[in-house]
């Protein structure tokens, strides 16, 4: 195979337009970044209008300082597209809905505004189901907004009618059906005040055609009528006053850090609470970022495929304060046997995670941010009254461990490439100034672990829901709303051919994402569990894209107007990245043959207790319990 | 496994019923009975849910259900300090020849004849799901035709009110 050179590939890329202005600072100033007050974002617009419904969609989403809307129009949102087509509000046209839920994603955990995506009713409306069940899952704060057919129509198996609303009940955080024209204003507002606030999730306004072609008149601001919906951002003092006595005389204590410390933006204040208290970090999936990896007290990622250190650290810990995690599955394992000498602070803004897998201890309901600054204002109180927990026997045991079993790999016997080593370098070469992307399943979990993660919100991907396919869309949001930062996404080649046509909308739009394809030829984590629980029979995990090279990674980028590099040797691993990272004005695929039998270590098995964890097949730590 | 009743304050909006009884299903619980109306408030509904669920999983339910935008205020009401009635509506088989006793029956548990047919009754009873049942009971002997049954609705005793006050979102 020939491999194009960078300069080659700079002659061939062509740029169909520029990228649009952004709105306006004054309109896009923070205006829908989380905020405490119900006020309701955006400028003041001086007299009332007369507009259609769709005039009034949109001047509300400028209200509202929306940059950016990822969608496809169709029949019942056409009037939409018509004032959208004068507006400072910048559409792009994507090739499957999916991808603009996940774009809308991909911008709001890269730049911590709201998303926003668009689409028809019926079949352009459940294409963002599984985007909208990710974001819900992640608490992700996106609006979505669908056309429906006219009011009259509802009900009546119209002609792309669905249900929409009714459908997305389970995995909104609330959802509406406008009614009358001089609603939308104040549904928008709403929307995106309840993406925005508390627990963030997605909110799906769903509007009928007749609504947006209906006269009315335009006013802003609206007045918010939410009176269900009031978050506890502050916690009780009584409960961190108590959380701070716990962690003053814990003697093995950890700090698990979940996603809600990025959404809340805590991160400064738990490097500030951590290294008050020398208790030693995790960080989940969801948090990678929220605490410098290099930093010395960062035990690693807890979980399924999480550090031995990590994993132990939680399992043995007499003390576990959680904030902004929910105590998952793939973290915890097999529940009753989960860190069954841990008392438990945990900390979360949605009173209901609290207690909901593991009783708390001390409960604390609060955004991370607060519960954080009142935590080190408590423990600096205990600190100059002379409590401190002595931890030096307990980080003598987590270096030991993290001594004897760091995160590594083989390279494979068969002399293929190691996928590990392909990730591991594009982190070194690229750096943690980078957004990294990634899909779901191996290359996911080796990105998590072989790429260092410096800065919060430089990791994002498909946590709860773990979503196939989101990589390439979310790295195309994720670039929209930070133009001026390198985006990699990492994904698979499973995950790459289910959602790669959002690259023409990159190439088109002038996005210039980068891809590093991870190409075992299989679904690769499937294939592992083949490997380890089904005998080796490989059912139906075989793409043929080794075997065959269908599709061909480079050909298809260059039919989708990016440029295409292979790599399948590790001498090649790391002149290729420099290739890609040289081309800063197309969209790049690399397609990076790797072998197949490679598996991600180490593992917890599903459904076992973390006490099983296999540093790698056939290998359990050997854990002294005399140590502990 | 223990009957709870829980008085949920919504918005009275399109759509907060499937919302609220959507979630209870979704999150695994049966719903014994369930009643739904406006309160003195126009704007807000009440909706009564009766529930059979040890109090743990419970208490995540109530948590999800404050999590519903539409819902203000969730009370679950202690039987020993609330009133609780169920309607009942049955036709009974009354005959020239049974329709004596039938009446004496619908006397003794102070219900009353709605409706009357040459050979049946028609019998409206309020109470206690207790009550009805043990009236029912009594019913069956006759013959019943057909009946009909309302949820719980259920109130707190005494002057306070889980409707008053500037805040309706207490729970």
């Amino acid at each position: 195979m020939t491999r194009p050179t960078p300069e080659t590939l700079a002659h061939s890329a062509r740029r169909a337009r520029t990228v649009a202005e952004p709105a306006s600072d004054a309109e896009s100033a923070g205006a829908v970044r989380a905020a405490a007050s119900p006020a309701v974002p955006g400028v003041r617009t001086p007299a009332p209008a007369e507009v259609s419904g769709a005039g009034s969609l949109v001047r509300s989403l400028e209200a509202l300082g929306v940059d950016v809307v990822f969608g496809i129009p169709g029949g019942a949102i056409l009037p939409a597209y018509d004032p959208l087509y004068d507006s400072t509000v910048r559409h792009i046209l994507v090739r499957h809905e999916q991808g603009a839920g996940h774009a809308a994603t991909g911008y709001a955990q890269a730049t911590g505004r709201v998303g926003v995506c668009m689409a028809t009713s019926g079949p352009g409306a459940t294409n963002l189901v599984t985007p909208i069940a990710d974001a819900y899952m992640d608490s992700v704060p996106i609006v979505a907004i669908t056309g429906q057919v006219a009011r009259p129509s509802i009900g009546t198996d119209a002609f792309q009618e669905a249900d929409i609303q009714g459908i997305t009940l389970p995995i909104t955080k609330h959802n509406f059906l406008v009614q009358e024209p001089e609603e939308i204003p104040r549904v928008l507002a709403e929307a995106f005040h309840l993406a925005a606030t508390g627990r963030p999730g997605p909110v799906l306004v769903d509007i009928p055609k007749d609504v947006l072609q209906a006269h009315t008149t335009f006013t802003w601001p609206p007045t918010l009528d939410l009176p269900g919906y009031r978050p506890t951002l502050h916690p009780h003092g009584k409960q961190i006053r108590e959380a701070a006595r716990l962690m003053a005389t814990a003697r093995r204590p950890v700090l698990y850090v979940g996603g809600g410390v990025l959404k809340a933006g805590a991160t400064e204040g738990l490097r500030r609470l951590a290294e008050l208290t020398g208790i030693p970090v995790v960080t989940t999936l969801m948090a990678l970022g929220a605490f410098p990896d290099s930093h010395p007290q960062h035990l690693g990622m807890p979980g399924m495929h999480g550090t031995v250190a990590a994993v132990y650290g939680l399992q043995k810990a007499d003390l576990i304060v959680a904030l902004g995690a929910r105590f998952d599955d793939r973290v915890t394992g097999k529940l009753d046997s989960f860190a069954p000498d841990a008392a438990v602070v945990h900390a979360d803004i949605d009173p209901a995670e609290i207690g909901k897998n593991r009783h708390a201890d001390v409960p604390i309901v609060g955004d991370a941010r607060h519960v954080v600054d009142e935590l080190i204002a408590a423990v600096g109180t205990e600190q100059a009254a002379g409590r401190r927990a002595d931890l030096a026997d307990w980080w003598t045991q987590l270096d030991d461990l993290r001594k004897r079993y760091p995160l590594g790999y083989e390279d494979p016997a068969d002399g293929t490439l190691s996928p590990q080593h392909v990730i591991k370098r594009l982190g070194e070469l690229v750096g943690p100034d980078a957004i990294y992307v990634a899909g779901v399943g191996q290359h996911q979990m080796w990105a998590s672990q072989f790429i260092s993660y410096e800065k919060p919100y430089t990791w994002l991907n498909s946590g709860g829901l773990g979503t196939m396919g989101y990589a390439v869309p979310a790295a195309m949001g994720a670039k929209v709303g930070k133009p001026d930062t390198v985006v990699w996404a990492v994904d698979g080649d499973g995950c790459f051919q289910m959602t790669n046509q959002e690259l023409a909308t990159c190439a088109l739009e002038g996005i210039p994402v980068k891809i590093a394809v991870i190409n075992n030829g299989n679904l690769g984590m499937v294939r592992q569990w083949q490997t380890l629980f089904y005998g080796e029979r490989y059912s139906n995990t075989d793409l043929g894209t080794h075997k065959h090279r269908i599709p061909d990674f480079v050909k298809l980028a260059e039919a989708l107007g990016c440029v295409g590099l292979r790599c399948e040797n590790a001498e090649d691993v790391d002149r290729t990245i420099a290739a890609a990272m040289a081309i800063d004005d197309a969209p790049v695929v690399i397609d990076f043959v790797v072998g197949k039998d490679a598996m991600v270590w180490p593992m917890v098995a599903a459904g076992t207790s973390n006490d099983e964890i296999m540093f790698a097949r056939g290998v359990r730590p050997a854990f002294d319990e005399d140590d502990i | 496994m223990t009957m709870h009743t829980l008085s949920v304050l919504v918005e009275n909006k399109p759509g907060v019923l499937a919302r609220v009884s959507g979630l209870f299903s979704r999150r695994g619980f049966n719903i014994d009975s369930l009643a739904v109306g406006e309160t003195e408030n126009p704007d807000v509904s009440r909706i009564t849910i009766v529930v059979n669920a040890e109090s743990s999983p419970l208490e995540q339910v109530t948590k999800q259900l404050n999590k519903l935008v539409n819902v203000l205020k969730i009370v679950e009401l202690d039987p020993q300090v609330s009133v609780a009635r169920e309607l009942l509506l049955v036709k009974v088989r009354a005959d020239r020849a049974a329709r004596a006793q039938v009446l004496e029956t619908v006397g003794l548990f102070r219900a009353r004849v709605v409706d009357v047919a040459p050979d049946t009754l028609t019998v409206e009873a309020t109470g206690t799901p207790d009550k009805l049942d043990a009236l029912l009971r009594d019913l069956e002997p006759f013959g019943i035709k057909e009946m009909v049954q309302s949820g719980l609705v259920a109130i707190g005793r005494g002057s306070r009110s889980i409707t008053a006050g500037p805040s309706l979102r207490a729970a």
